[in-house]
């Protein structure tokens, strides 16, 4: 990650920190409403870490991923599901992150077997995501008899880093939001320090040159677009069972594509993916503080403000970004 | 000389749709011997190599290494018979260090951990044996092409490959390097390596070679070796018929300065200033062809004077028009034709109809069009003249551009840029992947050109092409012109030299260069 | 092709190019039609899944959609910002963008036209009279939308930010901003209304309908006028041929002097015009109020609309017609057969598979592939 862009990062951040605290007014101590805003950010840069992350292995392996929202609507919908028929909120994750899977070979087969073109293979899942789970949410709820839902995740004390005063309380978080920090650095060590990960990178990058060595092609594109499947499908758990007991109709809101974007602007690096999904994560929280705190002005407009920054982030103003060279390519033999 | 043969093939036969690209191919190869496989592009050379390498399957015919029966499916059954072939578009990953790329697929590690340490102490043990120094910690995209090849050669060593198949491997090099690249040819076949040679360049063949195959239109047309015959009969049975080797043309007249670059500075995509403070002058009448290896700014030069790239500083003045800020539209409504290094990605688009590559930079003016509406019947009157005017095989003006040859559709470009009137022409690798009847064409076309009065810039990999059709002769290394020179006074070796960074004898002697 | 002298690439096809007519026109269909056949049977199993009839539902579909004169009609009202929307998507992709921001885009020309409709009169304060009063209300909803559509564009070409992302932003902007204005300062402030709604536009902003009794409106009319006008811009047209050209290859059309900036941002502003004029229409001939979420989905049908069309105009208007009678005969069936109008979305999602995933259809139904390619954007374009 260039220093450019991540000084712009810790830059935008501190100002939607300043924005919150000025907001808050004389009322709070700004100590107490920065943690707040930080703990918030850590939160709900969740789905959007895991679908960076998710879009890091497809996109590294040459196939471009913009179904990563339309795999977290799903996943958040059959996730939500079958915890509210299993009373089990690790069996929801556990189907949530299934249903991701099944989604990326979904992925896997139109655009690396068949060729489709990948962002209308994308497409189509994201169009089919808001179909089914629009259909099957209403064919559910209107018959009644529903259960009730098991509720969310705990949240996690982890101990010394909670322990540390004032601050220990950003950390205080629950496990999908414990486990997208833990991917970031799996991640990162996979991709450069592995068989696999440098595999993964030769497909995305010359696709023909691994080929001739014995690489399969293929296999590899698979198994990677699996795999992101099953981490977007990680971020989809986060919304039904880690943030509200409940599903919503296209709750996702766009995350997914929010998620795309910090992949991108971190430069399709895990670690740079992260910085930016903080970003994002601070647009959005501001919003949530904003509310609270009631900052004068209509919550539309700063609703807007994760938005507006991922256009902003991907005119390249902030560092110019590289993807793999093969990406979005089908590889034909 | 009657040592083992390693490697051979029995009547290999290869259709494809609508061309027979082998058609029973014989063809053996010995134990520590370089053979060359010659033909020109199309001939089938590359068909073969692909059989051989696993990419292709052969319709008919059969494969034998070290005397067993061999097929293959994938180049790592290739791989693993001992076959190590080197593309002429390198298999490497630029970014991506040596070590990575030769180790990929082959990689030293514990647990699926790349033990980086230990690929690059074989990698360099291996490159003091054969003499091929390659830095394995480097990436490669920062490595000059004569080194990314090495690091090929390398890549088939590192697999125990003791076949080795380079397919047109000086293409890309400097003249030293096409030397060094020798040397390593000799050492490598000295400790038992077997070579094939691809290639299409004669004297190459006469230079370093043990025996020789023919190939043409997909038959073996002969087999010799370099004592038995020169270069004008390798020709003729590469060609099928006699072949000029010099391209005819008369002494150039130039006349009133028609292109001026100042000064010019101009980046590439990553912000490094590749042209650098350079600057030139081509009069109409006559042509200044740029020598250079690949890479040394000349595709950002010519972007520069079309309008494609924007110049840092400078100018570019045609006739006494500054158009350094100007749109590549109004370059060409000066006079400006271009014909673009990569007629696919640039010259052509590839889905329209003839008829509509034939118009694409007119399409907009009277008769052409009255206001926005095209006027369809003049458009395929002018095209249908064009095709007939300029050959152009196809089947009709309405077929997809992308069903015609390589040669057809270098001459869709010719036909639409020459048929405009033309003050300046910009010629970049105008030949690169042409058969040789094409080649002669365009060639004629280009000096056509200059005898109407064109200034004409030709940029081209191919010192060959530089030497004939050129009347002077500039030299581009690193972003600078380092020399200008009468074409008649240049010579391969000096140009040589130049191209590879050194000054000639008479200037400044170097500490390495010896008088040519 | 007695001698071949000039060929070097090995594998060229030369003279396949003379088939007649009818047949490349029966294979240009033949997938879309049997795209929609298969989306019908999955469609059925689904339905018969859930415990219902499938024949059933499907004549009540079929009922509802063309069963009486006020079907009909109600199916081509229901088709009109189908046409519009997907015109807006298959001009985009001929021009090699993908815009997947109808959605905001038909919002801006809804909002806009909305407002045009109500208020410039009282703020003009005159009366307009009535066929300048719905030049003025589509005029400025289709020009809301192209600029909405423009700035994606505008983005693509100058920082290659791809428009893909940015249109599906845009579409967030565009609803969070209607939200604000329905509930703020648009809003119909009567003291029945409860519900983001704009007031009524006045009359003189209305688009007249063409028979008595029935809501099929002129602004249909108009959507077919567009689609011939789409055509002939495209084909008939140096605009047409520069917006193909670059979508076709964008490095061939620079060198050839086309300014493909200046493209990039005209192709998704007239696309987004269109889809700003589906809005607008919407707003003048048919509710005559703008609400809050009218139009969410629009956006993505859209882009089934164009593919299943092949991107030309006169397949998408078929293909608009099939959606806009899906849509309308939903509601029939529903009132039959108890099956929820939600099916619909699955059919469509299911028909869009198909289209865009064609080699899934060509393999099923052992179709031979033509060598022509749908080649949109790949990649990220930098």
């Amino acid at each position: 990650m260039n220093l450019g862009r991540f000084a712009f990062i810790v830059a935008t951040i501190a100002i939607l920190m300043l924005l919150t605290i000025a907001a808050a007014g004389g009322s709070l101590s700004p100590t107490l409403v920065a943690v707040s805003m930080l703990a918030t950010t850590l939160q709900v840069a969740t789905p959007l870490t895991l679908g960076a992350l998710s879009g890091v292995f497809c996109e590294r392996a040459g196939v471009v991923n913009i179904a990563i929202e339309g795999m977290m609507l799903t996943a958040a919908f059959f996730g939500f599901i079958f915890s509210l028929y299993t009373h089990s909120i690790i069996i929801g994750i556990i189907v949530a992150v299934l249903i991701g899977g099944l989604l990326g070979l979904f992925h896997a087969v139109l655009s690396v077997t068949f060729h489709t073109d990948q962002i209308i293979s994308g497409t189509v899942i994201n169009i089919m995501a808001v179909g089914i789970t629009g259909y099957l949410n209403r064919q559910l709820f209107f018959e009644g008899n529903v259960p009730h839902a098991p509720g969310v995740t705990p949240t996690i004390h982890i101990p010394l880093i909670a322990d540390i005063p004032v601050i220990g309380k950003i950390f205080e978080l629950q496990p999908i939001a414990i486990s997208a920090i833990v991917l970031v650095f799996v991640t990162d060590f996979v991709l450069f320090h592995t068989t696999w990960g440098l595999r993964t990178r030769s497909v995305g990058e010359h696709p023909r040159a691994a080929d001739t060595v014995g690489i399969s092609v293929y296999f590899m594109r698979y198994m990677n677009v699996i795999i992101g499947g099953m981490i977007a499908g990680l971020g989809g758990a986060y919304f039904t069972l880690e943030s509200v007991p409940s599903f919503e109709p296209m709750m996702t809101n766009g995350r997914g594509f929010i998620a795309l974007a910090a992949m991108i602007f971190g430069n399709w690096t895990p670690l740079g993916s992260w910085a930016a999904a903080l970003l994002f994560g601070a647009a959005q929280a501001l919003q949530i503080n904003a509310q609270y705190f009631g900052l004068p002005i209509p919550s539309q407009f700063v609703g807007m403000l994760p938005y507006l920054l991922t256009m902003v982030a991907l005119t390249g103003i902030v560092g110019h970004t590289i993807p793999p060279a093969s990406d979005g390519i089908p590889y034909e033999k | 000389m009657n040592s083992e043969v390693v490697l051979e093939a029995r009547g290999i036969t290869k259709h494809f749709p609508g061309i027979l690209a082998n058609d029973h191919i014989d063809f053996d190869l010995r134990k520590g011997e370089i053979h060359a496989l010659l033909g020109e592009n199309g001939a089938g050379k590359t068909t073969l190599m692909n059989i051989l390498y696993g990419l292709y399957q052969p319709d008919a015919g059969e494969l034998y290494v070290k005397g067993r029966r061999f097929t293959t499916h994938h180049p790592s059954e290739s791989i693993r018979a001992g076959i190590g072939m080197v593309h002429q578009h390198f298999m490497l990953v630029p970014v991506f260090t040596v070590a990575e790329n030769i180790m990929l697929g082959a990689e030293i590690s514990r647990y699926g951990i790349v033990n980086h340490r230990y690929a690059e102490e074989k990698i360099r043990r291996l490159s003091k044996e054969y003499g091929l120094a390659v830095e394995p910690t480097a990436l490669v995209k920062d490595l000059p092409v004569g080194v990314q090849q090495r690091v090929e050669i390398v890549k088939a060593l590192y697999r125990q490959a003791d076949i080795l198949i380079l397919d047109e491997p000086t293409a890309v090099l400097t003249p030293q390097e096409v030397e060094e690249l020798f040397i390593v040819m000799r050492r490598l076949v000295e400790r038992g390596k077997s070579i094939v040679f691809i290639t299409h360049k004669l004297k190459e063949v006469m230079a370093v070679v043990d025996r020789i195959t023919v190939l043409r239109r997909g038959r073996v047309v002969g087999s010799t070796v370099p004592a038995k015959t020169d270069e004008m009969q390798l020709a003729e049975m590469m060609v099928g018929r006699k072949v000029i080797l010099q391209v005819e043309k008369g002494l150039a007249h130039p006349g009133q300065l028609v292109l001026q670059v100042e000064d010019l500075v101009v980046e590439d995509d990553r912000g490094a200033t590749v042209v650098d403070h350079l600057s030139l002058e081509v009069c109409s009448g006559e042509i200044l062809g740029i020598a250079g290896v690949q890479g040394n700014g000349q595709t950002e030069l010519v972007e520069a004077l079309s309008g494609l790239r924007e110049a840092v500083s400078g100018q570019v003045i045609f006739g006494d028009q500054d158009m350094t800020r100007k749109s590549p539209r109004r370059r060409i409504e000066t006079g400006l034709s271009h014909i673009p290094e990569d007629r696919r990605k640039h010259g052509l688009v590839l889905t329209f109809p003839v008829a509509d590559n034939l118009m694409l930079c007119t399409y907009y003016k009277p008769p052409f069009a009255k206001g926005i509406v095209l006027q369809e019947a003049i458009i395929e009157e002018q095209a249908q003249k064009l095709v007939q005017q300029f050959d152009i095989r196809t089947p009709s003006i309405f077929v997809p551009t992308e069903k015609l040859s390589g040669g057809n559709q270098q001459k869709v470009i010719v036909a639409r840029e020459f048929s405009r009137p033309v003050t300046l022409l910009l010629a970049s690798q105008p030949t690169r992947g042409l058969d040789v009847g094409s080649i002669e064409y365009i060639h004629q076309k280009v000096i056509e050109m200059r005898d109407e009065g064109a200034a004409v810039l030709l940029v081209s990999a191919e010192l060959d092409e530089i030497m004939a059709l050129s009347d002077r002769i500039a030299v581009m290394y690193k972003g600078k012109i380092v020399a200008t020179m009468t074409a008649a006074a240049a010579t391969r070796e000096e140009l040589g030299l130049l191209m590879a960074g050194g000054t000639v004898a008479g200037e400044e002697a170097p500490p390495t260069a010896i008088n040519a | 092709m007695a001698e071949q002298t000039v060929n070097d690439q090995e594998g060229q096809d030369s003279d396949q190019q003379k088939e007649s007519l009818p047949s490349q026109l029966l294979q240009e269909i033949a997938i879309p039609i049997l795209a929609v056949f298969t989306a019908l049977v999955l469609g059925a199993i689904v339905i018969y899944a859930a415990g219902g009839n499938p024949i059933l539902a499907f004549q009540g579909l079929a009922e509802g959609a063309f069963g009486s004169k006020q079907a009909l009609s109600e199916t081509l009202v229901w088709s009109s910002p189908y046409i519009f929307a997907g015109l807006a998507v298959a001009l985009a992709f001929k021009g090699g963008l993908f815009n997947i921001g109808a959605e905001g885009q038909l919002a801006a020309g809804a909002i806009v036209g909305a407002w045009v409709g109500y208020a410039l009169p009282g703020v003009l304060g005159v009366n307009i009279p009535t066929p300048l009063h719905i030049f003025l209300e589509l005029g400025l909803g289709s020009l809301a939308g192209f600029i909405w559509g423009a700035i994606p564009g505008w983005l693509k070409a100058k920082t290659g930010g791809h428009e893909v992302i940015n249109t599906i932003m845009m579409n967030y902007i565009a609803l969070l901003l209607s939200s604000f204005l329905l509930n703020g300062p648009m809003k119909d402030r009567s003291p029945y209304n409860v519900i983001a709604q704009t007031p009524e536009i006045t009359a003189s902003a209305r688009i007249p309908r063409i028979f008595a009794g029935y809501r099929l409106h002129w602004g249909v009319v108009l959507a077919l006028l567009m689609a011939i006008l789409v055509w002939w811009l495209l084909w008939k047209t140096t605009v047409g041929f520069e917006i193909r050209s670059v979508g076709s290859n964008p490095n061939a059309s620079r060198y050839a002097g086309i300014n493909i900036t200046w493209i990039m941002v005209l192709t998704m502003g007239l696309s987004g015009l269109l889809a700003g004029l589906a809005g607008a229409v919407e707003v003048a001939g048919l509710n005559y109020y703008h609400t809050f979420s009218f139009n969410v989905g629009y956006g993505f049908d859209s882009i089934a609309v164009a593919l299943l069309g092949k991107n030309h105009p006169l397949g998408v208007v078929l293909a608009a017609l099939l959606f806009g009678a899906m849509r309308n005969g939903a509601t029939r069936m529903q009132f039959l057969t108890q099956v929820p109008v939600d099916i619909i979305s699955v059919i469509q999602a299911l028909i869009l598979l198909f289209v865009a995933a064609d080699a899934i259809v060509r393999w099923v139904y052992h179709v031979k592939a033509p060598r022509e390619e749908l080649v949109l954007t790949r990649g990220w374009g930098h």
